[in-house]
């Protein structure tokens, strides 16, 4: 279910597109954020908290994850290059797990890695605020990149979309709406960051083995689904 | 596996009708599908590549079915019309990468050897994105023919290619048909078509026109009525001498126009006639224009012929 040559394929072009500048000025800007708030009020755990959840979590992640997940497999369909891929005794399913893969390794190494160290710069890690938070990054960057490389799959305005709903539903309608919370997997993946930081500094809407189920399930589901799109991924003439 | 066969094939999108109940069996040699821009040439490609499920009918490969099935492509070359490749690649890594992905034994070697089949050495490690048309189709090429496939299909390979590049390819294929190879290719310009195919299928509108020798279709193409615009020094004259000559069906004296409309049943008498009586009466020519010479009246002359 894995393929070297699709990966090297995916990971460069994920790299090597201008869109890629974003995936390194995100955490840039959380670090730069953290000594800031380091330097001007010293190690705080719940502005640490706030910083982490606010920022990072609610912002940055699912940012990532829309340019690593919909960026690993929606610009060759846009172009028209992944026939290079099609065209191959591949099995499609392994092209769809090779890039979730790359998908998720590219999102943990952009989201989850800079959230921790800004986390040691925020208050080191006092209270396992930033274990909490880099594991909820980690778990939530492989169910981002599984719904975002879905998007990818199905709809050429993946990047719209994917914005939309790291926008708009996880931050706006999930502040208003308290049910959305459910459905987002902002708050599945805080759930787990509650359970491993210290008392009250973490809450989520979820419970942790619900949260679990969902963030499993529908990286599952969309990553099925993904691969069974690509089986009958049609490429229409230009006539 | 060399033979493609298309059976009874339809493909609508909507409730457009792009291919219309097609069938046709390519095999070893060079056969052009020819057709005007829009006739259905892409789409039936697709579906030979297994790009595109046909709405209705079979595409298959020596009894193979082409539609989601991955394995036909360790016997299918394909060049798709589109430009893009992997651009930051350099055509190397590019060929390389697509060796890889048929899991030959030794891609480098592979890769070395399709490059070298294109000519492209010179440029190999220059990143794709640096090519000429001309050289993204060879690096295409190359792409295609890494796995040594019995079938290649290309899909209008010598859109945007200037005389050199053309002629190059044009060898190219010529000695892949030679090699026993099933090779083809989509185009809408029939002396392209004419100067590579041994064999030529013919699409118009969705449906197969025409099919087999290219002389034979040549032959209907220039023995249907040809109507020209022509304008002299002395119209009435003219049209006396012509029409007494057995290459004209019909003469009308269009006198708005202030012009001759000749309807000429055999091309090549006609074209010869016309020059030689201007030159003997003493008329001069002003204008003489071919007045239905757009391909698409060639191809629908083709449907009723």
């Amino acid at each position: 279910m894995f393929n070297p040559t699709v990966a090297r394929l995916t990971y460069r072009g994920l790299l090597g597109r201008r869109r890629a500048l974003v995936l390194f000025a995100l955490p840039a800007l959380l670090i730069l954020i953290s000594v800031a708030v380091r330097v001007l009020v010293g190690a705080d755990d719940s502005i640490a908290s706030s910083v982490l959840g606010g920022f990072a979590l609610a912002t940055m992640v699912p940012l990532v994850g829309v340019i690593a997940g919909t960026g690993a497999i929606g610009p060759e369909i846009d172009d028209g290059s992944i026939i290079y891929l099609l065209a191959k005794p591949v099995r499609r399913p392994t092209i769809i797990v090779t890039k979730l893969l790359v998908a998720i390794a590219v999102s943990v190494v952009f989201s989850a890695v800079p959230t921790l160290i800004a986390g040691f710069i925020l208050n080191g890690n006092s209270q396992g605020i930033a274990v909490a938070f880099t594991a909820a990054a980690a778990v939530a960057s492989v169910t981002y990149a599984a719904i975002f490389l879905l998007l990818g799959v199905v709809t050429r305005q993946a990047v719209v979309f994917g914005l939309v709903y790291a926008l708009i539903w996880e931050s706006l309608i999930g502040s208003l709406v308290p049910g959305a919370r459910t459905l987002s997997v902002q708050q599945w993946a805080l759930a787990l960051a509650q359970k491993i930081a210290g008392e009250g500094l973490v809450t989520s809407d979820v419970g942790l083995p619900l949260a679990v189920v969902l963030l499993v399930g529908v990286t599952l589901a969309a990553t099925a689904f993904a691969g069974q799109r690509m089986r009958s991924l049609t490429l229409a003439g230009e006539e | 596996m060399t033979t493609l066969s298309i059976d009874h094939v339809s493909r609508w999108f909507g409730n457009v009708v792009a291919v219309n109940d097609v069938t046709m069996t390519i095999g070893p040699g060079v056969t052009g599908l020819l057709g005007p821009n829009g006739a259905g040439k892409s789409t039936l490609i697709n579906m030979m590549g297994g790009f595109l499920a046909p709405s209705a009918g079979t595409v298959t490969l020596d009894g193979a079915t082409v539609w989601r099935n991955e394995q036909v492509y360790r016997h299918i070359g394909i060049v798709p019309e589109r430009e893009a490749m992997y651009d930051f690649l350099t055509a190397r890594e590019f060929v390389v990468a697509n060796a890889e992905l048929h899991g030959l034994a030794d891609p480098g070697a592979a890769a070395a050897r399709a490059l070298a089949t294109v000519e492209m050495e010179f440029a190999q490690d220059r990143p794709v994105a640096t090519y000429s048309k001309g050289m993204r189709q060879r690096a295409k090429m190359a792409s295609a023919l890494v796995h040594d496939p019995s079938v290649l299909l290309l899909d209008e390979p010598f859109n945007g290619m200037d005389p050199r590049q053309r002629l190059h390819l044009m060898e190219l294929l010529r000695r892949m048909g030679a090699e026993g190879r099933t090779v083809l290719f989509s185009s809408h310009i029939l002396e392209e078509v004419e100067q590579l195919a041994s064999h030529i299928e013919v699409v118009v509108a969705g449906r197969h026109a025409a099919s087999g020798d290219f002389r034979k279709i040549r032959r209907l193409m220039t023995d249907r009525p040809h109507r020209y615009l022509v304008r002299s020094s002395d119209d009435r004259a003219l049209a006396a001498a012509l029409i007494a000559d057995g290459s004209t069906a019909a003469i009308e004296l269009d006198w708005k126009e202030r012009a001759l409309r000749i309807q000429a049943i055999d091309f090549a008498g006609f074209t010869e006639l016309l020059p030689r009586v201007a030159r003997e009466r003493g008329i001069r020519l002003y204008t003489v224009s071919p007045s239905d010479e757009s391909l698409e009246s060639v191809f629908s002359y083709l449907v009723t012929a």
